[in-house]
């Protein structure tokens, strides 16, 4: 099984409820955290756990081969994201624009256009007991995310077994990344927090997985400021809330500092219970 | 003209209460743009009028004509993105997966592939409450290439601001590193960082000011929530120092932040206390900042 913890608006609190509910399961039983988030993974700083695997992520641009070309521009009129251009008897791959379809390279007749690979970050995997962590980092100045966040997704389901729970800590937002990182899970959470931006960005969020026909529930992270318009919506969209973590300064503190919090906060551990209850509902 | 990107690295820091507030300050004076479009939520403090509405066209999606198809299965061997499945004897193509390279369409014998334009959202220019103007948009959910509407965003904005002679233009940044930010980045003037004194913060703070550097661009901090986290925000203010950060203000945890979201206004509007000195100053320090830059080439 594979749930996402997801949000709309940035800043909710998704990291916080996955690094501990992963936390939180592994205490009695295996489970396996990802952070796809890889533009800016957090979730590693709660953990410090011992690094079992490490490699290099890279996405397939094409190189131009002077010498075999005879400019034909099949290549340039072929590729749809304008990342070949030719300029007199040059052609000039621009890697940044490419979306490794392999069009220039199986089309070109002279076979002039070869793949590469193009580094876009690197993949961490950490173990300890019962708890698996795996996280990417995009290399910065690479503009897309997407070949990254699949790439992970591939190589968690090969190293981790199948019965294993798998939890996605996801980018915010509804574009591109976050429907690499939601599209193939069996539910997703959605975290909030009850203001106007909360909403407004929790209405975006539940649109999008309505799209892509995933079950979802929500949690109320901060619960206590702005009002109570996000419980009514949820009402009327007949969306289960199934948790309301508290706003409290001693969650903010020992969040601040890269710690766990559920074994240090009460109302924060009887809150990620309902959490834990709603996922074992789900797995029956 | 300058132009002026508030970013975060980080989401949920403030940034887009901040940046309404500066928009608020600065009256007629300023062009304002959401960029932020995944998530925009400037709107909801500065009430746009809507009063230009235009459709956003970008990228493909490709479609199979069954009239045509002989199932032949070429498109489905090129694929390199999952999108072709086959349901009751028919090659489908998933919306989802489909990343809009055109190869199937391109290499198919009966040419029943077409590519179709995608709608992918809006873009408007409105009246704001300050008196100005905000270009601004809202993405179709899962839709791609925002950072191509960012572009747009942020090019009407620049339109707008030279046609009516405007000091500034002010960009509402996205979270991330990616495409959306640095299409944000793209031919600004400064940029200030809104970051907050976590451990994510400073994590998120450290690789966003390293994407800053590449563009070369004069950066300035502001750090929110500072009292969360003492020794953090000491943390960040050195780090503000050893990159060459003009720290612009410290502003402490303040539910006023919460509080005028929750009633439709920026902080400004709200508070005419000790925080909105620290904004209004802040501002002034922003704009002089870009004054002495000017003077300075």
């Amino acid at each position: 099984m594979k749930i996402a913890i997801s949000s709309g608006k940035g800043g909710t609190g998704k990291t916080t409820v996955a690094s501990n509910l992963a936390s939180y399961l592994a205490d009695s039983m295996p489970v396996a955290l990802i952070d796809l988030d890889v533009e800016e993974p957090n979730s590693g700083i709660f953990f410090k756990h011992e690094l079992v695997h490490t490699e290099v992520k890279y996405k397939n641009v094409p190189d131009w081969l002077q010498d075999k070309c005879v400019p034909c521009d099949i290549c340039k009129d072929v590729c749809n994201f304008n990342a070949i251009i030719r300029l007199g008897d040059q052609i000039i791959p621009f890697p940044q624009l490419c979306h490794s379809c392999y069009a220039c390279v199986e089309l070109c007749p002279e076979k002039a256009l070869v793949m590469r690979q193009e580094r876009i970050g690197v993949l961490n995997h950490y173990n300890e007991n019962n708890l698996d962590f795996i996280e990417s980092i995009l290399d910065i100045g690479t503009e897309q995310p997407v070949p990254l966040i699949s790439q992970t997704i591939k190589y968690t389901d090969n190293a981790i077994n199948n019965d294993i729970l798998k939890i996605y800590d996801t980018p915010p937002g509804t574009s591109c990344p976050v429907i690499e990182a939601t599209k193939n899970v069996d539910l997703v959470l959605l975290v909030t927090e009850p203001t106007p931006f909360g909403l407004h960005d929790l209405k975006l969020s539940i649109e999008a997985m309505k799209e892509l026909g995933r079950p979802i529930a929500v949690i109320i992270n901060r619960y206590g400021i702005g009002n109570d318009e996000t419980e009514k919506h949820c009402k009327d969209e007949n969306i289960e809330i199934i948790a309301k973590i508290p706003n409290l300064r001693k969650i903010a503190e020992l969040y601040s500092n890269g710690t766990i919090i559920y074994n240090k906060v009460d109302q924060f551990r009887i809150e990620l219970d309902k959490v834990v209850n709603y996922i074992r509902e789900h797995l029956k | 003209m300058k132009e002026i990107v508030i970013i975060s690295g980080k989401g949920g820091t403030g940034k887009t209460s901040l940046t309404s507030s500066f928009t608020m300050l600065s009256g007629n004076d300023l062009i304002a743009a959401d960029c932020d479009v995944d998530a925009p939520d400037m709107h909801l403090l500065l009430k746009p009028d809507l009063a230009k509405s235009y459709e956003f066209y970008s990228g493909e999606l490709a479609v199979i004509d069954y009239d045509k198809c002989t199932s032949c299965g070429i498109c489905m061997e090129v694929c390199r993105f999952d999108a072709f499945s086959i349901i009751d004897d028919l090659y489908k193509i998933s919306k989802i997966n489909c990343e809009g390279c055109a190869y199937c369409s391109y290499v198919c014998p009966e040419k029943a592939i077409e590519m179709v334009t995608q709608n992918v959202g809006k873009w408007y220019i409105s009246n704001i409450k300050s008196g100005s103007q905000m270009v601004h948009a809202h993405l179709n959910v899962g839709a791609e290439n925002s950072g191509k509407l960012v572009a747009k965003v942020k090019n009407e904005a620049r339109r707008i601001a030279k046609e009516t002679d405007k000091k500034y233009i002010l960009v509402d940044g996205s979270p991330g590193i990616g495409c959306p930010v640095i299409s944000s980045l793209t031919g600004a003037d400064f940029v200030v960082i809104v970051t907050e004194p976590t451990a994510s913060g400073i994590h998120d703070l450290k690789r966003v000011n390293d994407l800053v550097k590449r563009f070369n661009i004069k950066c300035s901090g502001i750090i929110n929530k500072c009292d969360i986290n003492p020794a953090a925000c000491r943390e960040i203010e050195d780090y503000f120092t050893a990159e060459g950060i003009h720290h612009l203000v410290s502003l402490s945890y303040d539910e006023n932040f919460t509080k005028a979201m929750t009633e439709g206004k920026t902080i400004v509007e709200y508070d005419n206390g000790e925080l909105y000195n620290k904004i209004n100053n802040a501002w002034e320090n922003i704009t002089d900042l870009l004054q002495t830059k000017g003077e300075s080439q």
